[in-house]
């Protein structure tokens, strides 16, 4: 910097106008239509005066329940970009054959296959998650909201934060073009000057931080805050599963931390923590991002397995079989993850000894899981299952599921991996069980409390045209990947000689074009939903019979969750209430102690975003500014003594008032 | 080699046809085994072979390799896959089977919503899957000692042992930006993206990266094994059949990556002598400049031979000493340990401390 006393570069760092792609069409055509969107929703917003509602009721809101909404809002739209990223991919590969080099460069095709695993791994499947946690644990176990609800809406802007810088190295610079782990030598400064991984090690640094603090938070709740006589052994499997989770991601985020912090010390300061001169050594932070990344896994499914626990015990209409055996098996699964993290990368040349070890604490994870799937298939025996969308997915869960599961034990045993790691094989195996796994699990939890969220429920037609797409589009698209593997395919490549292979990736692609229409599907769901409310409405809060005590309170519930915090005797707490006839309480109400919103979290994760962005482009003034607005920012917010409010018992009467009106009505 | 990549392939013959049906009959064949839960693994691979044999008729190579590791590891695939479709199979049809018997439409069937508990079921549904991984797991004990990269061959395939006369062809490789470099210090030739070896000699790769890491890959002979700068790693491998192989990089390292690839001849000796004798006759010496030449980043790189090399350029490039003045060559403080700690994994086989100052 002082090399170069230059006020420009002083200023703007690196970041040129040649950093622009203007001269790439696809890259300025998918800016033009984003942009248009932009401005179109921008304008519609302005259009109907929301600016002021939108701030007041949702971005600034510290209801668990408005930032769940909002963290799965996230994942949908970004589930669409990472998504467009695998439609490329496929594309590319189902043409790039001989003579034809296909459509897209190496130089794109290697931001795209590393954009689509950050962005599906961190900005769809994690905020799915988190949102799913948010909204619904709090309301399961009786609580009005989480245990620190600043930090928590400040998390979700972060998470938000890391998005939005992944989404402006779209159009500003390049993104990281180095697989989505970003292993060096390759994405050390030497191998990848440019900006990419720094946009990567930005944006994971900072979503990193909300989601750390996001785990602190829930697990908090969890502990502290569940209503009087839910005992652990009592509470809702969707909880215990989230308690697990962010179990693991209290204890697991900082080493992700931690790795990509050496990685960036590397990079800007000439540390050589992971380069291959001066004692720096890549294994070590190959190491790190898997000890990091295997527990990730389990975060991201653990969640899922509660969600069809749920499903599954309601539309059974039957006890969930086997709970304590489930309780068990979550926590074997939630400590055995933390010793199989080495089965990544079995090629690497550790010892025999040393891969069997691995390989075998690997297959042990599958007795739980195992255990489990037989825990739903028992609650589905003798039970009266109705086929709603929520347990539509289960079924095709557990089937899909288990094959997942199979080739990932063939994975599993280090001799085998040799011969199939890093092939398609392998892609086909992740994408079984996170698809198969964690998506369908977030696409039941959606369509199971939806009703929840928003008063009515999703349209079943369109929800189950998006489940035919999404199942059958699935098998499509990953079965062939499976072949491909064994015919010694490896992943990543822009490229093939071979044209016998083309066939499998012109079937992958028609897989890939089915979930398109599942996709699309979806989103007509949420458009015709929104449009038949009326006639979707539940007034009842309870629209499927269900067991647990989120069901209890009104759909949307009050702000306050519950008039009058639950006792609990079972654990099917609302189903036992109804077993009992329980009557709601028409009086004796007292005035409810409830956060008040605050608009610090955004505005802190405002200055983090500029933050990043400087840091990315080595702004260093901007950098500082920023990073002492958000200082600065959070300080002030500790001055901030109006924190709280009371919500007084007319209010209260008077919602609990209505609730009970439309009961009557409906009866 | 003046054939066209897309000539070899459909010159040579491998990896050509796959075909969607060996799909539906190992689906079909798979229950049908599984039924049979009684009798011996052997006797089960025997069944499972139409498919299998279909499978390897659409010559997918990992199905129905070439090397002897290889088709070790390939039983090893099968082997397994039996043993857990004995719970799959079975959880799979009773998931059908209870979605359709307990729908809600269907008045006949028994519902029982109270029934949550067997200790019977749940010690069925924890040991099953037990028992199946403690059978999975010895085998994944002793075939992973046993098919270690690193560890020296005592067969040539089933049935025939290492001749004790035998001595491993070494071959030394260098994944490069974005080429394979082998380097033969025996014969004292090198060639780029093309390598050969003797049908049934036992060969001992030596693997190394110039740069970012690479995984060094011939489906056909046997699993992978990452190359990493500065470090090395080993396969001890044996080809049993004549023919032309691919090989490839199965880790991502840049924009060259697909590019990557090249081709194994296994060969008989004669032949082998033949392919040496045709690097022989190039006339290019493979000496410090020509490496740090080579070593530049380049993608689809053409086949190239070497008729002699520097004998110390491969531990040169293990140790980056290529240009011994370099920061970062690893080899001034402590000389006499170059090559000294070469066995084991690649952990303990970094082939020296790094100094700590150039001067």
């Amino acid at each position: 910097m002082l090399a170069h006393p230059d006020l420009t570069t002083l200023i703007f760092g690196r970041l040129t106008l040649d950093q622009l792609p203007l001269h790439e069409p696809i890259v300025v055509g998918t800016f033009i239509v984003v942009a248009l969107g932009a401005l179109a929703l921008l304008g519609a917003v302005t259009y109907f005066r929301l600016w002021g509602y939108l701030w007041r009721e949702w971005f600034t809101s510290i209801d668990h329940k408005k930032i769940g909404v909002m963290y799965i809002i996230l994942a949908l739209v970004m589930l669409l970009r990472g998504f467009s990223d695998a439609i490329m991919m496929r594309a590319q590969q189902a043409i790039s054959f001989g003579h034809s080099t296909g459509y897209l460069p190496p130089f794109h095709y290697d931001q795209i296959f590393t954009a689509h695993g950050v962005i599906m791994i961190f900005f769809v499947a994690m905020p799915f998650v988190t949102g799913l946690m948010n909204f619904v644990m709090p309301l399961q176990i009786g609580a009005r909201d989480v245990a620190f609800p600043f930090l928590n809406n400040f998390s979700l802007w972060m998470t938000i934060s890391g998005a939005v810088l992944v989404m402006i190295s779209l159009f500003v610079g390049e993104f990281a073009r180095t697989g989505w782990l970003a292993y060096p030598p390759l994405s050390d400064i030497v191998a990848s000057p440019d900006a990419g991984v720094d946009y990567y090690i930005w944006a994971l640094q900072i979503a990193g931080v909300g989601t750390l603090l996001s785990g602190v938070n829930l697990l908090t709740t969890i502990i502290k805050m569940r209503a009087p006589g839910m005992t652990l052994m009592r509470m809702p499997i969707f909880s215990w599963t989230a308690l697990c989770t962010n179990v693991l991601i209290v204890a697991a985020f900082p080493v992700l931390t931690a790795a990509l912090a050496l990685l960036a010390l590397d990079r800007y300061a000439g540390t050589n923590f992971f380069t291959t001169m001066l004692g720096g050594n890549a294994m070590m932070y190959v190491n790190l991002i898997w000890i990091w990344g295997h527990p990730e896994v389990y975060i991201l499914v653990l969640p899922a397995f509660g969600v069809f626990s749920e499903v599954t015990a309601t539309f059974c209409r039957k006890r969930l079989f086997g709970y304590a055996s489930m309780v068990y098996a979550t926590v074997v699964i939630t400590v055995l993850s933390y010793l199989v993290w080495l089965h990544h990368f079995f090629t690497m040349g550790s010892g025999a000894s040393v891969n069997s070890f691995f390989g075998i604490t690997t297959m042990i994870i599958s007795i739980p899981t195992g255990a489990k799937i037989f825990n739903w298939l028992f609650t589905m025996y003798r039970g009266r299952i109705h086929f709603e969308v929520p347990m539509m997915w289960t079924v095709a869960f557990m089937i899909t599921f288990v094959i997942g599961g199979m080739t990932g034990v063939m994975l599993a045993i280090p001799p085998a991996d040799f011969s199939l790691h890093n092939s398609l094989f392998l892609i086909a195996h992740f994408h079984n069980v996170i698809i198969g796994g964690v998506l369908f699990g977030m696409f039941a939890g959606v369509n199971y409390w939806f009703p929840k969220a928003f008063g009515f429920r999703l349209d079943p037609f369109w929800g189950k045209c998006a489940f035919w797409f999404w199942v059958i589009g699935f098998y499509f698209a990953f079965m062939p990947l499976y072949v491909l593997g064994f015919m010694g395919v490896t992943r990543r490549l822009s490229h093939f000689d071979n044209p016998d292979l083309q066939k499998w990736f012109v079937i992958a692609a028609f897989g890939a074009f089915l979930i398109l229409l599942g996709i699309l599907s979806m989103l007509m769901q949420f458009y015709v939903s929104f449009r038949d409310r009326e006639k979707l409405r539940d007034v009842t809060g309870d629209p499927w019979d269900a067991r647990t005590l989120e069901w209890s309170t009104s759909s949307p519930p009050p702000k306050y969750n519950f008039a009058f915090t639950p006792l609990i005797n079972d654990n099917d707490a609302w189903w036992q209430m109804k077993q009992h006839r329980y009557q709601r309480p028409s009086q004796g109400y007292l005035p409810i102690h409830m956060p008040k919103n605050t608009g610090a979290g955004i505005i802190m994760a405002g200055f983090a975003t500029v933050f990043g962005f400087a840091m990315i482009w080595y702004m260093w003034p901007l950098a500082i500014i920023a990073f002492v607005a958000l200082l600065t920012t959070a300080i002030a917010h500790t001055f901030n003594y109006e924190r709280d409010y009371y919500i007084p018992v007319d209010e209260v009467a008077r919602v609990e008032a209505a609730r009970t009106e439309l009961l009557a009505s409906h009866v | 080699m003046a054939l066209s990549l897309h000539q070899r392939y459909t010159h040579s013959g491998y990896l050509r046809v796959a075909c969607p049906e060996a799909y539906l009959v190992s689906a079909v064949s798979l229950p049908f085994l599984v039924a049979s839960p009684v009798m011996s693994m052997k006797a089960l691979r025997g069944l499972l072979l139409p498919a299998v044999a279909l499978l390897a008729g659409c010559h997918t190579v990992i199905m129905s390799p070439s090397g002897d590791l290889a088709v070790q590891q390939r039983d090893l695939i099968i082997d397994s896959v039996i043993l857990m479709l004995l719970i799959i199979v079975p959880v799979i049809a009773l998931t059908v089977l209870f979605a359709w018997r307990y729908r809600a439409s269907n008045k006949h069937a028994h519902y029982d919503p109270e029934w949550d508990h067997s200790t019977m079921l749940e010690l069925l549904i924890w040991s099953a899957p037990l028992l199946i991984i403690i059978a999975l797991g010895a085998l994944t004990w002793v075939s992973t000692h046993k098919l270690d990269p690193f560890r020296p061959l005592d067969r040539l395939s089933e049935g025939r042992a290492v001749p004790a006369s035998a001595k491993p062809l070494e071959i030394d490789v260098v994944a490069l930006d974005w080429k394979w470099l082998f380097i033969y210090p025996e014969q004292g030739i090198a060639t780029v993206n093309d390598v050969a070896a003797p049908v049934d000699r036992p060969i001992q790769f030596k693997i190394t990266a110039s740069s970012v890491m690479n995984s060094f890959f011939i489906p056909a002979l046997a699993g992978q094994i990452y190359a990493m700068p500065n470090m090395e790693t080993q396969l001890q491998a044996v080809m049993n059949k004549p023919g032309d192989f691919e090989g490839f990089s199965a880790n991502y390292s840049g924009e060259g990556f697909s590019g990557m690839h090249f081709i194994f001849h296994s060969v008989s000796d004669d032949g082998f002598a033949q392919w040496v004798a045709q690097a022989k006759a190039s006339g290019d010496a493979l000496n410090r400049d020509a490496y740090v030449k080579l070593a530049a980043p380049s993608s689809n790189d053409p086949v190239h031979r070497y008729a002699n090399i520097d004998p110390t350029l491969y531990q040169d490039i293990l140790t980056n000493c290529v240009q011994p003045d370099s920061m970062s060559c690893m080899r001034h403080a402590k000389p006499a340990e170059t090559g000294a700690m070469q066995s084991g994994s690649a952990a303990n086989s970094m082939a020296a401390t790094p100094m700590s100052h150039p001067q």
